[in-house]
């Protein structure tokens, strides 16, 4: 099927080649981000730190790596239950940082930041949605039969909106679709499914709410849900697309600032405004060959906040310029094209939907991030694979990329198997 | 459930095709805003980050008529320090004054600079010694945000000579700022001129400020003042050229200059073009450039001579008998008297004029004189006759005719307009005396140069230049240029030869001012002695030379001069002056081009 995985060793070396290279080019950014004018020693030996993460994530990838699928799947359920317990002691003694200062995501004991928990969760939900979904006899046919996979998904996402991290709380619903979608749930359920958060973005305007809820009404009618979920559907929908937005006009302006604030830590109209604005400058001041690696004004005079985290990819844009960002931007393409190889390998098994989950995960985060610093998104400060400064982040990268080689070994395997 | 591989292939095209999309998406933004848009987000950067200190212009140079500098600039340095705050900008004060004394209102100063204008460095010294800059220089490292800049200093090499005309230059004002005529090209800290030349002639005189860039991080600290962009240099405007005669007015300054009180000018008769100005006691304009030291302006504020005042255009005095032509010419013109017309009553030392007796400066009297003795040895009573003859009305109209109530608009700031009645005679004098407090008795006054009649120098020599050429004046200017010559009077040429004539006669055994005549050119014109109760007697000359051509005007008024003479005596030797060295190195110079 795909000559370039080893058939003696069953190793993807496109895989390996394009998440090495990622590495590589953001330890060397995270470098870059440590070269500044403005006093900052904590930021100078970063990359020595990053370098040292990465390290311990490839010995760990490659320890995962010997693990096989069965070992993997059969791990879900004490890693999903590992996730969900450390999500709760996080949210009852966790601190924040970088952008979402405000908000509860790192496990803290004794003042070391130990790690973000929502890493970790991010990968279990995958495997745990993975196995549930398998263990499912028939393709779901209404809302109703999808109770098992929302509620895998639905426990860690309200655990880490509670912290509040809306970012991250999007990562699981785009793992959840895109899942669900491979998994072969009929897209009309899908749009169901999704309808009440469409109504609520919907909701700024009563005639696109309205042609919207049209829309919906018709696919209802035709698609024959239940009677019952048909009317919580349309129920739901009101809710969010009317009754929300009037509540929310009424409120008078500063609890919406608080609400918005409690929603997203980092809504911060003057200081995001500020971020977005000055990330902007640094991305369209690079123009097309970039000011020099190390060499972006904006992140040496301290005019870049975060540029080590969160607009790590703003110091691409303004030093490397439209060319670095293209070669970027293509390797995480070739990453995400390798991935739904790999997920097409794995086909509908555990190891097809753990692939596609995993990659849905990065993929949600890259153009989350990516998107941001154009203020394309907004922002809700969540890393950049294989760039962001960040331990227990790459750490987790690196083990996604261990259960993707191995799906991806095995499932070469298999379809030798059946003659494929 | 479907394990069919072609459905799983159907939904990883799908995904594919999602995921090209949605990175081909991002790929068009960062297009648009690196490739479309890059030159104004570019700029935006570079607003930020870099701050211009202003490279200060030279002044224009300002030449005399023989190509001698009377104004230049000398190098000078400006310190200042750029700081994104207030708290910031006293923090390095503090610092600064361990090395550098700073008092607490250099301090002040320094603040309202800096909440002048922001984004300026904030000016410490505007003219710091090379002591203070190379202290500076060693400990450059410490002070990230001082910025040492070359800034030229406005020089004039006879500075003390040509107090009167150029004026000085100083730091804009806030008030001035807010003028509609200092344009948004002025900002704080920048120097303008604010008086004479400097003043009248800033536009023509100020540079085209030049930028250097310094880097500053987002906190507003200079992180980097070399090298971030090329340099914008500044642009000094062309040198202007005066019709001043330095070497006359140096003349003037070096053999008058410790006692003369009172007022030189020097006109050419035929364009008005000053050729000297000088007002005395003078004072060094080179140290009001940048600020006039306190003590230096309170010296000169309390000297009972009045150093600042200049008496060449701002001060107003009778003009006593110089002005005795005006009244000759007015008669000559409306055909009441000749050169040698008589008239009725002779000198005998006075004049009675209803109940009052009018006195002549000389008490034995001067005889039966005509008009050319009457000027030669300026005889009051045969005036006050002409005056009656004229008439008050018609007297004061052709005072008016003549420019007496006007400014000789030269361009000088500050020129004061001379005083003379109105045209409306019986208004001006109710309104001065009450309707019953004046009789016909103030055309007598008048008609000697005494009364509602006061002068500038400057315009007395103006009358003088019509005197000189053709009866048409030129107004005065100190900066060449083209210039409309006015018909002040019409007198037949006859006439105003035989005029010339006995204004020669003053200035020789025959006249008033014989002590004060020369070898080998003759000079015309008229003494004046204006009585200045209850203190000493006013001097006034006016006159011009060579009588046969004249090729300078000069009018010499002496406070507290006492007698004519003393004034004439002046004149003539800035005349000697003038056509024996000025005019030879010229023509010498002419010739040698």
């Amino acid at each position: 099927m795909n000559s370039r995985v080893s058939r003696t060793t069953g190793i993807d070396y496109p895989l390996i080649v394009v998440t090495l290279l990622l590495s590589a080019f953001g330890v060397a950014m995270v470098y870059s981000s440590g070269q500044t004018d403005v006093p900052a020693a904590r930021l100078a030996t970063l990359w020595q730190k990053q370098l040292v993460w990465l390290t311990l994530a490839l010995v760990v990838a490659w320890v995962v790596s010997k693990a096989s699928v069965r070992l993997i799947e059969w791990s879900a359920w004490p890693f999903y239950a590992l996730a969900v317990s450390l999500l709760t002691v996080t949210l009852l003694f966790g601190s924040g940082a970088g952008t979402a200062e405000s908000m509860k995501g790192w496990l803290t004991i004794g003042g070391t930041r130990l790690g973000q928990p929502s890493e970790l969760a991010k990968v279990a939900v995958v495997l745990m949605l993975a196995k549930v979904l398998t263990g499912m006899r028939n393709t779901p046919r209404s809302l109703l039969d999808l109770w098992q996979p929302l509620l895998v998904v639905a426990v860690p996402w309200l655990l880490i909106m509670a912290q509040p991290d809306l970012g991250t709380g999007l990562v699981f619903v785009g793992i959840c679709f895109v899942m669900l979608f491979w998994f072969g749930v009929p897209w009309p359920l899908l749009v169901m499914l999704a309808s009440p958060g469409i109504s609520l973005v919907l909701a700024f305007s009563t005639g696109v709410w309205g042609a919207w809820f049209l829309i919906l009404l018709a696919l209802v009618f035709w698609y024959r849900p239940y009677l019952v979920e048909g009317v919580i559907l349309v129920v739901v929908n009101v809710v969010t697309g009317v009754v929300a937005p009037l509540i929310w006009d009424r409120m008078p302006a500063y609890s919406q600032r608080r609400l918005l604030v409690f929603l997203d830590p980092s809504y911060d109209p003057r200081n995001a405004g500020y971020q977005v604005m000055q990330s902007q400058y640094a991305i369209g001041s690079g123009g097309i060959t970039g000011k020099g690696f190390t060499l972006g004004t904006q992140k040496r005079l301290g005019f870049l906040p975060e540029h080590e985290t969160d607009f790590i990819f703003a110091v691409v844009g303004e030093e490397l310029g439209f060319i670095g960002v293209s070669v970027a931007l293509a390797l995480f393409l070739a990453l995400f094209f390798r991935c739904t190889r790999v997920a097409q390998r794995g086909s509908e098994a555990f190891g097809g939907l753990v692939a596609i989950g995993l990659a849905a995960g990065w993929f949600v985060h890259v153009v989350v991030n990516v998107g941001m610093t154009l203020n394309l998104m907004p922002i809700t400060g969540i890393p950049l694979p294989f760039f962001s400064y960040g331990g227990s982040f790459l750490l987790m990268c690196w083990l996604s990329v261990a259960i993707l080689l191995r799906i991806s070994a095995e499932g070469r395997g298999q379809a030798d198997g059946l003659g494929l | 459930m479907t394990y069919h591989p072609n459905e799983v292939a159907r939904r990883a095209r799908a995904a594919r095709t999602v995921v090209a999309l949605v990175i081909a998406a991002l790929g068009l933004g960062f297009f648009r805003a690196q490739v479309l848009r890059s030159t104004e987000y570019a700029m935006q950067v570079d607003g930020q980050r870099l701050r211009e200190v202003p490279l200060v212009a030279p002044r224009g140079i300002i030449y005399d008529r023989n190509g001698e500098i009377i104004a230049e600039n000398l190098p000078g340095y400006t310190v200042s320090l750029l700081s994104p705050s207030a708290d910031s900008l006293n923090a390095a004060l503090d610092a600064l004054s361990k090395v550098i004394p700073i008092d607490e209102t250099q301090r002040n100063l320094v603040m309202r600079r800096f909440e002048r204008a922001r984004n300026r460095p904030a000016v410490i010294f505007n003219d710091a010694s090379f002591d203070v800059v190379s202290a500076l220089e060693e400990r450059r490292v410490q002070f990230p945000s001082l910025i040492i800049e070359n800034s030229p200093k406005r020089y004039y090499p006879d500075g003390e000579a040509i107090a009167a005309i150029i004026g000085y230059t100083s730091e804009i004002s806030e008030e001035e700022l807010r003028l509609p005529k200092f344009d948004s090209t002025y900002k704080a800290g920048q120097h303008i001129g604010k008086s004479g030349l400097e003043r009248e002639y800033e536009s023509r005189l100020r540079g085209i400020e030049g930028s250097r860039f310094v880097e500053v991080d987002a906190r507003g600290r200079v992180v980097r003042d070399q090298g971030v962009r090329a340099d914008i240099a500044p642009q000094p405007p062309a040198a202007i050229r005066s019709t001043l005669d330095l070497d006359l007015q140096r003349f003037i300054h070096e053999t008058y200059g410790d006692s003369l009180r009172g007022a030189v000018v020097a006109l050419d008769p035929e364009t008005g073009g000053v050729l000297a100005l000088y007002s005395g006691p003078t004072f060094d304009a080179n140290r009001f450039t940048g600020g006039i030291p306190a003590g230096y302006f309170k010296q000169l504020l309390e000297d009972p001579a009045r150093p600042l005042y200049n008496k060449a255009i701002q001060g107003r005095y009778e003009p006593a008998s110089t002005w005795k032509l005006a009244t000759s010419i007015i008669g000559m013109e409306q055909g009441l008297v000749e050169i040698n017309t008589h008239m009725q009553v002779p000198c005998t030392g006075g004049y009675q004029f209803g109940s009052r007796r009018f006195k002549c400066w000389k008490p034995e009297g001067h005889g039966n004189v005509n008009l050319a003795q009457a000027i030669a040895n300026s005889c009051d009573v045969y005036f006050y006759q002409l005056g009656l003859k004229i008439g008050l009305t018609n007297l004061v109209a052709g005072g008016l005719r003549l420019g007496f109530g006007e400014r000789t608009g030269i361009d000088l700031p500050y020129e004061e307009r001379s005083s003379f009645p109105d045209s409306n005679v019986t208004a001006y004098y109710n309104s001065k005396y009450g309707a019953r407090g004046w009789t016909n008795a103030v055309v007598l006054n008048l008609s000697i140069g005494q009364g509602e009649n006061a002068q500038t120098v400057i315009n007395m020599a103006r009358f003088y230049t019509a005197l000189a050429t053709d009866g048409a004046a030129a107004p005065p200017h100190l900066i060449e240029t083209a210039v409309e010559r006015k018909q002040l009077f019409s007198l037949k040429p006859e006439q105003l030869a035989a005029l010339r004539s006995a204004m020669a006669d003053v200035v020789s055994g025959r006249g008033t001012a014989g002590s004060a005549a020369l070898q080998g050119i003759v000079v015309a014109g008229k003494t004046g002695t204006a009585q200045n109760p209850p203190n000493p007697d006013h001097a006034w000359f006016v006159g011009f030379a060579p009588y046969e051509k004249p090729q300078i005007v000069v009018a010499v008024f002496l406070e507290y001069g006492l007698h004519g003479y003393a004034a004439a005596r002046i004149a003539t030797k800035v005349m000697e002056r003038y056509l024996n060295v000025s005019l030879v190195n010229a023509s010498a110079s002419t010739a040698a081009q």
